[in-house]
């Protein structure tokens, strides 16, 4: 396609044309306008929502500043992590080294906020002027008594996934800490959900109905203590395989403690989750009870859920998310309610994730890995798209088409998980494809449109 | 002004961005010109997304994508080879390149590699290449906004005859701003060069096509020309002269320059028009002097709900001054005055400000970082906020009022639509927070008047 750079023609594929080699999972393309971060972007993500440990970002004053309160990641109670701290390192630092720094500020904050942990991050020009992060943070660790974790978070180090395994190996760090006597034989750590508008608070209420124990959020509405305690859990259920995956690898391998991997978004990949759950711990009751609540809340969000696929029916939507794994529920979930996806794209897929999303969306559907401004607008037009489901950066590229869009990534408000989750999900499509705002937007307006009354 | 405020080590809620991000929206203010960030993936699109969420408007900034082979080695043939992909998929006139600490740090000349690049792929010619030096470590991203003004200026101008034209550099504004900017210096009969102009590029209307470069931006052959204009006209009293644009132009090609506050108020506004007068030759037009009658007329009607009022002010050095001009004018008491700028010249600024006005001086303060601006705010009791978005968790806290202005507002539509300078926007300001207060007023009162 044209719009494309010679390079980057491997990473764009059509379901159904040629064989199907993905070039992915590597460095973005220099000039290419990436949507991707960095790798500091994935530690602080994924590591963002645990709410009662410090997040010190030592480095200049950016990393910081545009990390500060990025996700929704609610908090249940405390709300340390919604503060964004720095060494905000000067010149002077730079040239001599800002270990100094760096000590005194963890103990300034540790003194002034009392966190049950302290994570610290580093950034590009920490990982140039070789601080000894390691160093400092044992030594406030010791003199204060909690847990001072280094995240070897340096920006050029890679891409995003890199970010992720960083904050993974800093959570192995804490994870076998805590005493976890008491904790149920159906028992369970959330992975890979960040609760970013109340969704692990949904999704332990789904457990706790099926009678499984919730020991660990990881890291959604996260707490120090109970990631301590997550060893003691007979099961890891990970969502967003590619932020979290590695610590489930690790505590396999620490403590063998098998891991499932899930979606609680959409009805079928919520259902589906359920069901893997109940399986895993072999329990008749607990089936049937998993049963009686997916039948239950079924029940409460068809009706209303079916009046929304009927508007909907035969539109076409593009995703371009983070992650894959919540690219394969999103295109569940478009079918559910009547509409045909015919782009996904995603960041940070690996080949085997592509190869599962071109085996489930129909001929023709564009597939890119790692895209772009220029890329992704030419597929909304290409394939005269009706909604655009992505992040803050691909929120105006469709707007200043005229495409509707829905945010399905850190800035949403929206609590999209779940049963009910569908519903709100179904909602916001429907709130945004059938704005008569459209109307007047160049791309219509030419070709205007009775908008049908129910 | 008397007692300190305590200074940490630790900075908690920056209330000041980083330097790349004020010279890539700069550059985006010139026509035909695409920012590109020499550095890490991250910082182009950590920008980005802070820039969207403000303008909600597209904004690429390209990147050289450094990779952890390019910090050992160096970063010079990722930069080159970003060049050739922007170059061929954005056809820009112009490039600006703006550095970052990684790159900075690890010592990559910048210009010798910019030379190499245009012997190897732009004998056939190519887009323009402005580069600045913005490393991270030092200044806020004002410091980036005016290096890369200045650095446009110095690259791109060349000698010229006389044009009687003038230059207008604002520093940063938002686009209705811009827009206010060009009507007033057109409805002056002058022919301005705003530099830069963001007003269209990143306040542009729905479209067909995706914009490559979206439309609008200071034409580049008007920057070359600026050396010829009459006079340069530039705001910002805290603006160091190594980062200005006009001493520049003043100092190689003696086109004579008038420095003002940004035109915030009623004072600051007149001194600009009376500029803008000397230059025309002519009287002010009779809309602004009218602006101004309703503007004067309108204080008058509204004068009791604000008189008194305390006000914590924060956000750019010269934004702030500005606005405290005002509060002074409409009878707020500002009780804070803050920024995360350190240009050494803040609390001099605010005293002029105020001076000949009965208001005490209020605690002013430079490299402030929201931490301490709440600490002073509990101690001093205020009854609003004005500033930016990020003020929002503590005025919450105090149950006052936010009053938004200036960047970033990312918890509002329209603040790429917020005036704040000229009589009309002052007349906004006022409307604004003389509203604010009625509504606190009205909110607590147990009657619930409909006549306030």
């Amino acid at each position: 396609m044209e719009a494309a750079l010679q390079e980057r023609q491997d990473s764009i594929h059509r379901t159904g044309e040629a064989p199907f080699v993905m070039d992915c999972n590597k460095d973005s393309l220099a000039g290419a306008v990436s949507q991707r971060a960095c790798v500091f972007c994935g530690s602080r993500v994924v590591l963002y929502p645990i709410a009662d440990a410090l997040h010190l970002v030592h480095g200049h004053i950016g990393c910081a500043v545009y990390t500060w309160d990025i996700r929704g990641a609610l908090s249940s109670g405390p709300e340390l992590h919604r503060m964004s701290f720095s060494t905000d390192m000067q010149e002077i630092d730079v040239i001599f080294g800002g270990e100094k720094k760096l000590y005194n500020a963890l103990v300034e904050l540790i003194d002034r906020h009392a966190p049950k942990a302290a994570f610290v991050y580093s950034t590009c020009i920490v990982g140039i002027i070789g601080d000894d992060m390691a160093a400092v943070c044992r030594r406030v660790s010791e003199e204060k008594g909690i847990p001072v974790l280094p995240v070897q978070s340096e920006g050029f180090k890679g891409n995003k996934r890199e970010g992720y395994k960083a904050a993974c190996n800093a959570m192995r760090q804490l994870v076998g800490m805590g005493d976890i006597s008491g904790i149920s034989k159906y028992s369970l750590n959330i992975l890979g959900d960040f609760n970013l508008a109340g969704e692990i608070w949904l999704i332990r209420e789904y457990f706790t109905r099926m009678g499984v124990e919730v020991v660990a959020n990881i890291t959604g509405d996260g707490r120090v203590g109970d990631i301590q305690r997550a060893h003691g859990a007979a099961l890891n259920v990970v969502q967003c395989s590619g932020s979290t995956m590695d610590l489930a690898r690790m505590m396999e391998e620490d403590y063998s403690i098998p891991s499932l991997r899930v979606s609680y978004f959409g009805v079928e990949d919520m259902a589906e989750s359920l069901y893997a759950v109940a399986e895993f711990f072999k329990d008749e009751e607990m089936m049937l009870r998993t049963r009686e609540l997916v039948k239950e809340e079924l029940s409460v969000i068809m009706p209303e859920l079916m009046r929304y696929r009927k508007a909907l029916a035969g539109k076409r939507a593009a995703i371009y998310v983070g992650g894959a794994f919540k690219a394969f529920s999103l295109v569940k979930a478009f079918r559910t309610i009547g509409m045909q996806v015919v782009m996904v794209g995603s960041q940070t897929g690996t080949p085997e994730d592509y190869e599962e999303l071109a085996a489930i969306t129909d001929p023709g559907t564009i597939i890119v890995d790692d895209s772009n401004p220029l890329e992704l607008s030419a597929f909304l037009q290409e394939k005269d798209v009706d909604i655009f489901v992505g992040g803050v950066k691909e929120r105006p590229i469709a707007y200043k088409l005229g495409v509707a869009f829905c945010d399905h990534n850190h800035e949403r408000k929206e609590m999209l998980a779940g049963f009910t989750g569908m519903l709100n999900f179904a909602r916001e499509v429907y709130g945004s494809v059938m704005s008569p705002v459209w109307r007047f937007v160049p791309r219509k307006s030419e070709t205007v449109q009775e908008v049908p009354h129910d | 002004m008397t007692k300190m405020v305590p200074q940490y080590v630790s900075t908690t809620n920056a209330c000041k961005l980083c330097k790349p991000l004020g010279a890539s929206l700069a550059f985006r203010g010139v026509e035909g010109a695409e920012p590109f960030l020499h550095g890490s993936q991250g910082c182009a699109t950590y920008m980005r997304r802070y820039i969207i969420s403000h303008f909600n408007e597209p904004i690429d900034i390209a990147s050289s994508s450094l990779g952890e082979k390019n910090a050992v080695y160096g970063g010079g043939a990722n930069l080159k080879l970003g060049l050739k992909n922007v170059t061929e998929k954005y056809h820009p006139a112009l490039i600006g390149i703006a550095t970052t600490c990684l790159t900075e740090t690890i010592g990559d000349d910048v210009k010798m590699l910019l030379y190499q690049y245009r012997q190897e792929f732009m004998q056939d010619g190519g887009p323009l290449l402005v580069h600045v030096s913005t490393p991270s470590y030092s200044g806020t991203h004002m410091e980036g906004f005016h290096a890369a003004v200045r650095a446009l200026v110095e690259q791109l101008t060349v000698a010229a005859e006389p044009n009687g034209t003038v230059n207008i550099l604002p520093g940063f504004l938002s686009a209705a701003d811009l827009r206010s900017l060009k009507e007033i210096a057109a409805d002056c009969g002058l022919t301005a060069t705003v530099l830069p102009d963001f007003s269209e590029t990143l306040d542009g209307p729905a479209l067909r096509d995706y914009p490559l470069i979206p439309k609008g931006g200071t034409k580049i052959s008007d920057i070359r020309a600026m050396s010829g204009a009459k006079a340069t006209v530039e705001f910002g009293y805290t603006l160091p002269d190594q980062l200005s644009g006009g001493k520049y132009l003043e100092k190689a090609y003696g086109v004579p320059l008038q420095r003002l506050g940004m035109p915030v108020g009623i004072r600051e506004t007149d001194r600009f028009f009376e500029v803008l007068s000397g230059l025309s030759g002519k009287p002010v037009p009779e809309k602004y002097a009218m602006a101004r009658g309703r503007l004067v007329d309108s204080m008058v009607d509204g004068h009791k709900y604000v008189f008194g009022k305390r006000a914590v002010v924060y956000g750019e050095e010269d934004l702030v001054i500005g606005l405290t001009s005002f509060l002074a004018e409409i009878g707020v008491q500002p009780v804070v005055c803050a920024s995360g700028g350190t240009s050494g010249s803040f609390v001099k600024a605010i005293e002029n400000a105020l001076e000949g006005f009965a208001v005490e001086m209020p605690r002013v303060h430079e490299g402030m970082d929201f931490h301490e601006i709440g600490e002073l705010a509990a101690e001093l009791k205020p009854d609003f906020f004005l500033g930016h978005s990020k003020g929002y968790a503590l005025a919450r806290g105090l149950g006052i009022p936010l009053i938004r202005v200036g960047f970033p507002i990312h918890d509002r539509v329209g603040g790429q639509r917020l005036l704040h300078i000229g009589y009309h926007g002052a007349q906004q300001l006022f409307d604004l927070i003389a509203n604010a207060m009625i509504t606190v007023k009205q909110d607590n009162s147990e009657v619930g008047y409909s006549y306030m």
